[in-house]
């Protein structure tokens, strides 16, 4: 009993703390110099009719390559995990079978979605999405394709490979704005072109097109490593 | 009209993350939080956040539902 | 009183009581899955507060488009900044989610438990 009157002791001190916040809240009617800034000139600069999309990839482009690492690393760790139990390896077969209605939909559906995916990182720079959605969507297709067919085998060199070269041309993409633009992830070296064009705003489509593979590989690898420690128990 | 439709929406969040937390059967309490995402992504809608709604619908309640269950699914697999 | 009837207080007040659910969740849970559970409702509220910060009154999406000309952007978008830095907080969750349910399959192995109160070997 003492035991939940110090847990709602500190409940209430979380509470207290925060609750400055809701109290004094007056919502804003204008925007801040920053994001007036990015507003009035993000479109000349960057050239992304999606201010998000502008913010993420050359605004705060150092977050986003954290933001990819930490999640390699989440993946890394993860693997690691369950990999390290895996030493004697004998597969029991007693996962149950697929049912037919899932096989027969996922062979229609998993080009559809993987196509979606593609849709939604390609389009970054126009409509709401990016790299970091297609690749979640990605992710799902290869999921569907777990569950349809669970005894089949990943091919991991592919999906390291796949990594592994994302992560370079992203890198790479950022040290080429860095050699001819002004700065490190800098898109304009490529022409801007017209604004809400699909061929526009510089290296944002190529950069969002690695981004998203290499958070689709990422997810997926994450997928991947929980599904090999299910066969065996 | 669309306050209406936020108020509805916090309320619903709510219920559904107290389902989560107190539900006895686990199954209810994950599908229940991964219910609080797809509801917050309508939410981020409201609060005119599109890119920000995309992640949460596909992230937040696809795909950590999905890794919820395939570790329940070891651990009941390994109980029996 | 006129500004608590708005779409963003209201946003911000569902964002704070779902994290003080999931604080509530995380220290008095005894199962596990149940204290993950807890810090990935944490987790969403957190990032429902951040976005009602940015909202602006009656403004729409940060994309220029026919409806919004790039001459009255700045009138008439929400911030932009807060909405990326929750897109990148979002993917983050997941990944340590997902780190988290696997540590938790990991000491499941180890005791055949999902208590909290049998891995008593850091008790103070």
């Amino acid at each position: 009993m003492i035991k939940k009157g110090i847990l709602l002791l500190l409940l209430a001190g979380f509470v207290v703390v925060i609750s400055n916040l809701i109290i004094n809240f007056s919502g804003s009617s204008e925007l801040n110099p920053l994001a007036r800034y990015y507003a009035e000139n993000g479109p000349t600069e960057v050239g992304a009719a999606n201010l998000v999309t502008a913010v993420v990839v050359t605004y705060r482009g150092f977050d986003t390559l954290g933001e990819v690492t930490i999640l390699f690393i989440a993946a890394a760790i993860v693997g690691f995990f369950l990999k390290i139990l895996n030493s004697n390896n004998n597969r029991t077969s007693s996962l149950r079978k697929p049912s037919e209605i899932l096989e027969t939909a996922s062979t229609l559906l998993v080009p559809t979605i993987f196509m979606l995916g593609t849709y939604i990182f390609i389009n970054g720079h126009l409509t709401p999405g990016g790299g970091f959605q297609g690749g979640a969507v990605i992710a799902t297709g290869v999921m569907m394709i777990i569950l349809a067919r669970p005894t089949s085998e990943f091919n991991h060199k592919l999906l390291s490979i796949l990594e592994a070269i994302s992560g370079i041309g992203f890198v790479l993409m950022g040290v080429l704005g860095l050699i001819l633009a002004s700065g490190f992830l800098n898109n304009a070296f490529l022409p801007l072109g017209k604004l809400g064009n699909i061929l526009s705003a510089g290296a944002i489509p190529i950069i969002y097109v690695f981004i998203g593979i290499k958070v689709g590989s990422e997810l997926t690898s994450i997928l991947n490593s929980l599904k090999e420690n299910q066969n065996e128990v | 009209m669309s306050i209406i439709l936020a108020i509805f929406l916090g309320l619903v969040i709510l219920i559904l993350a107290f389902a989560a937390i107190y539900h006895k059967n686990i199954k209810v309490a994950i599908i229940a939080s991964g219910a609080v995402g797809l509801f917050a992504s309508v939410l981020y809608l409201l609060l005119a956040a599109p890119d920000v709604a995309l992640t949460e619908a596909s992230i937040g309640s696809g795909l950590s539902t999905i890794i919820f269950f395939y570790v329940l699914n070891k651990i009941r697999q390994s109980n029996d | 009183m006129t500004q608590y009837l708005s779409v963003e207080f209201i946003a911000m007040l569902t964002g704070f009581l779902l994290m003080v659910i999931g604080v509530w969740g995380i220290i008095s849970q005894k199962n596990l899955l149940k204290i993950v559970i807890g810090f990935s409702l944490f987790d969403t509220g957190l990032n429902i507060v951040i976005v009602s910060l940015s909202y602006v009154k009656n403004s729409t999406a940060p994309i220029l488009d026919k409806a919004v000309e790039v001459s009255d952007a700045a009138s008439k978008i929400a911030d932009p900044v807060p909405q990326a830095l929750v897109l990148t907080s979002i993917v983050i969750g997941l990944g340590v989610t997902a780190l988290m349910l696997a540590y938790v399959m990991r000491m499941f192995r180890e005791k055949k438990s999902l208590e909290i109160n049998s891995y008593n070997e850091l008790k103070w």
